[in-house]
């Protein structure tokens, strides 16, 4: 059985809004509109969609804070919405833009508590703070007060105190927010960390491609409340029907060229940009342009996956 | 106007400063006024909980007064009637907070607040006004109807000359400046205080007692009441009641006033002088 | 199915545990309600005592702070002295007896504002989102949300109210039997619990109508200030109303009957003065109930 497992799970809200000055109609929203997948142990899975397109409603109702208004959902083996606490013990959670560390308190302190509402067992929970303090540098942190951290640092506590218990499963929301370059690669480094080493399934948004790029071997584009892409990250290019570029340097400046299967995008001086769909090899695009055309120089570009959701988006919208 | 000058070559004319600052101030009392407009629930939660109070109060009151009649001045209507304008005063003037600082308390937590002090406008400007915008919809809506309910439960003074609901409404707008100056006094504190809550805390029950809300101060003995009586507590509530009730008519009426005003200016330059200390502190430490 | 990796995961006694397991009746049912209570009081207890570090990292400030409201609560009593200073008895009831009902109902609001009384910013965690937060951990959320910002600070208020107590039951002209020496500390208890559970149940309103909050101060401070002053002050219908509605009454009043050996002015039944607990019970069920429903609803189980 799959560690996450969604079928059919659908969540509306009623919206109540003033349609006049004491009228007030309401309407149905479909939040989640039929959504299932399967999350085996052991995967890191990138879930990306725009702003309401129903990420942080699957969230909630994955760590049993929501109830699905129909569907089947199943979380390490059990129900979320029933047994909301016992699955409590078994997930981490981590929001980017919200803080569960104690304000005033030193960081240690946070920790201890949850030591003491997870229940974990003297030893263990030595033997992940010790791991966590030296794969998240935290060591000088521990008896700083929470407010006196920067964010990249805060974020760093969030993560350790969300791992402390064990959790089979790490849902991170935005993990990367508003966080420097440094401390980005910092974070992702230990995510990958946790997700190779300890095995922990990791479930995360987040508005920041590179940080899908560099974690996760799978990703999940949401829209409108459905899965509109569900697989690897080189089939997001194919199904998103992005295109690669190729650029040539010529040994002279031409009008722009005519090549079968490409077309010229760009011209500057001597050197051009052709685009050519991602699913076809370079190679008989190049060799054409080889064989009409004096070539100096040629680089192939990938497309930037930002391009490629960009234009997901927008055939769902329109479709 | 004939002059066709380019506008940058105009000289400044202080007089169209001002009318703009005005209306700057004025848009910014009618946002507040229809921000507040918008919580229903809050309003109507509030009403019922002035009501209720109003009526334990008063039930007091009248216990009180049939066993010492004529007590403090005032006869068993008048007493009931003192109640249920101050209950209809304690929202107007927010002596029992909800107020903008609540507003400025979330400003301080998100660290928005040094901020504020940059602004172009004045950050007291701001406030005050922002605060008269919900004090005018809070006296219009939340004001109404304990007065209501009072004249409805009980026996109720309603003033004889037309004149009185005049002064009365000029006295509740000096209240209300008051109420500011000190509340703005106190929010000021957090930028010296971690518990700026607990401050509040502390000053609402002085409030609440050296307003006359609870008890009216002509009943406190001796030198507490003439002290209780020239504080700047009794223009929330105390001096805006007794105009209600006409113990002061005529000219009778500048006294009180008088002492509403005077404490209203006083209030607000001492906002400014902390308000300046305030910048300073900011401009040092950096926030 | 094992977790692979270099420290290997083991399965505590803690992630066997299930939440709301259903069990049946008999002592198994009681047994687990027992643990799931002592659970509850227990995350309240970390979570308290974490706030109240909190407010620790800034002593100076806290001292000052709980002195002042010591200082300041005795203004609240002072209107009552003052009221005494012009008449003799209010209601036909005198000073000391007036203290017995102010000490009496400023302990139980008190404590219940001090143990609980965060609940009423329910609306404002759900705008905030910290109720989620609380929601994912493996602890009650009412214990969480009860927690949430404790202050010692508020103590200043029962503190003082046990002080006018004390000078009350000093000074009172009464007999003490051993029923109505017992009945003092069971309406303490009963009092704080009845209104605790107002505090609750008028806050899960909240969970409906998130800007309701300022709707249960007239049943908590307002019902502590109605407390404050004689039944015979009151209309009856209002009298009727605060022992058979909203059970306030039983906080203090009847029992106080009992305790100052004063005649019942609805002239109801003597059981009624001893029935506090009943009352309590009652009201600490029905604020459970508030409770699930209005957490049933936030989460969206069915309708």
């Amino acid at each position: 059985m799959a560690l996450i497992e969604l079928r059919d799970v659908r969540r509306t809200f009623t919206v109540r809004a003033r349609a006049g000055r004491f009228s007030r109609t309401k309407r149905e929203v479909r939040a989640v509109d039929g959504l299932s997948f399967d999350v085996e142990a052991g995967e890191c899975v990138g879930y990306i969609g725009p702003n309401g397109a129903g990420k942080s409603t699957t969230i909630k109702m994955l760590t049993g804070i929501l109830v699905p208004s129909s569907g089947r959902l199943r979380v390490a083996g059990v129900d979320p919405a029933r047994e909301r606490v016992a699955l409590a013990r078994r997930i981490g959670v981590v929001f980017g833009q919200r803080t569960t560390l104690w304000w005033d308190l030193p960081l240690r302190d946070s920790f201890e508590l949850a030591r003491r509402i997870y229940r974990i067992p003297d030893h263990r929970y030595r033997e992940n703070l010790d791991r966590c303090v030296e794969l998240l540098d935290l060591g000088e942190l521990l008896d700083t007060p929470v407010r006196q951290l920067s964010l990249g640092q805060r974020m760093r506590g969030d993560l350790a105190a969300a791992l402390l218990h064990d959790p089979r499963v790490l849902y991170l929301d935005e993990p990367t927010i508003g966080l420097d370059v440094v401390s980005k690669g910092k974070v992702r480094e230990f995510l990958r960390e946790v997700n190779r080493d300890r095995g922990t399934t990791v479930l995360l948004t987040t508005h920041d491609l590179t940080d899908i790029e560099q974690l996760c071997d799978r990703v999940m584009v949401i829209d409108h409340g459905r899965v509109v892409y569900d697989g690897g990250l080189d089939g997001l290019h194919a199904t998103g029907r992005s295109e690669r570029t190729l650029v040539v340097d010529l040994a002279e400046a031409r009008p722009p060229i005519e090549v079968a299967g490409a077309r010229v995008v760009k011209v500057e001086g001597p050197r051009q940009w052709l685009a050519f769909p991602s699913r076809q090899s370079a190679a008989p695009i190049v060799s054409a342009v080889a064989e009409r055309y004096p070539l100096v120089d040629l680089s192939v570009r990938e497309p930037a996956i930002e391009d490629v959701i960009a234009r997901m988006y927008a055939e769902v919208a329109i479709g | 106007m004939l002059n066709a000058a380019p506008a940058e070559t105009r000289p400044p004319d202080p007089r169209a400063d001002l009318t703009a600052s005005l209306g700057l101030y004025a848009s910014v009392a009618r946002g507040a006024f229809r921000r507040y407009s918008t919580y229903r629930a809050a309003t109507l939660a509030g009403t019922v909980t002035n009501t209720v109070f109003g009526c334990i109060l008063a039930y007091t009151f009248v216990a009180l007064w049939r066993a010492r009649p004529d007590l403090g001045g005032y006869d068993l209507d008048q007493a009931v009637t003192f109640i249920w304008v101050c209950q209809a005063l304690m929202p107007t003037t927010a002596i029992f907070g909800g107020g903008f600082e609540n507003d400025v308390q979330t400003r301080f937590r998100s660290g928005d607040i040094a901020v504020d002090l940059y602004r172009p406008v004045d950050f007291q400007g701001w406030w005050l006004a922002s605060d008269l915008g919900r004090a005018g919809y809070h006296l219009l809506v939340r004001g109404g109807a304990p007065l209501l309910a009072g004249s409805l439960l009980f026996h109720f003074r309603l003033p004889e000359r037309p004149l009185t609901w005049l002064v009365f409404l000029l006295s509740v707008l000096l209240a209300e400046v008051v109420s500011f100056g000190l509340r703005f006094l106190v929010a000021l504190t957090g930028f010296w205080l971690h518990d700026s809550d607990g401050v509040r805390s502390v000053t609402l029950v002085v409030a609440m007692f050296l307003s006359g809300m609870l008890l009216p101060l002509t009943l406190f003995p001796g030198w507490l009441g003439e002290l209780a009586r020239v504080l700047p507590w009794a223009a929330l509530a105390q001096v805006p009641a007794d105009l209600f009730l006409e113990h002061a008519t005529g000219p009778a009426v500048l006294g009180p006033l008088g002492l509403q005003l005077g404490w209203a200016a006083a209030l607000i330059g001492a906002g400014r002088g902390v308000q300046a200390l305030a910048t300073r502190k900011v401009v040092v430490q950096g926030g | 199915m094992a977790d692979p990796g270099l420290v290997p995961a083991p399965s505590g006694p803690g992630s066997a545990r299930t939440g709301f397991a259903r069990t049946g009746p008999g002592w198994a049912g009681v047994r687990s309600g027992v643990a799931r209570a002592r659970w509850a009081a227990r995350s309240w207890w970390l979570c308290a005592a974490m706030w109240t570090r909190s407010t620790m990292s800034y002593r100076a400030s806290f001292a000052m702070m709980l002195a002042a409201n010591l200082v300041i609560a005795f203004l609240d009593f002072a209107v009552i002295i003052l009221m005494f200073r012009h008449t003799d008895t209010l209601g036909g009831w005198n000073l000391p007896e007036l203290g017995f009902l102010y000490g009496t109902s400023g302990f139980a609001l008190g404590m219940a504002n001090l143990l609980i009384g965060s609940v009423d910013a329910l609306g404002e965690r759900i705008r905030t989102g910290t109720l989620d937060v609380m929601l994912i951990r493996p602890a009650p959320a009412l214990a969480q949300l009860c927690a949430e910002r404790f202050s010692l600070r508020r103590i200043g208020r029962p503190v003082q109210a046990a002080a006018v107590l004390a000078w009350s039951l000093a000074a009172l002209d009464v007999r003490w039997t051993w029923d109505r020496v017992l009945l003092v500390p069971v309406l303490l208890l009963c009092g704080t619990a009845i209104f605790g559970a107002i505090w609750v149940g008028f806050a899960c309103l909240q969970f409906w109508w998130g800007e309701a909050e300022e709707l249960q101060n007239s049943f908590t401070y307002g019902g502590g200030l109605m407390l404050q002053y004689p039944p015979t002050v009151f209309a009856k219908d209002l009298v009727l109303g605060v022992v058979f509605g909203v059970p306030l009454a039983f906080v203090n009043w009847l029992p106080a009957l009992r305790v100052l050996g004063r005649p019942d002015p609805l002239g109801l039944p003597t059981a009624f003065q001893y029935a506090s607990p009943v009352a309590a019970a009652l009201c600490v069920a029905v604020a459970g109930f508030a409770w699930r429903a209005g957490l049933r609803a936030y989460r969206g189980t069915g309708s």
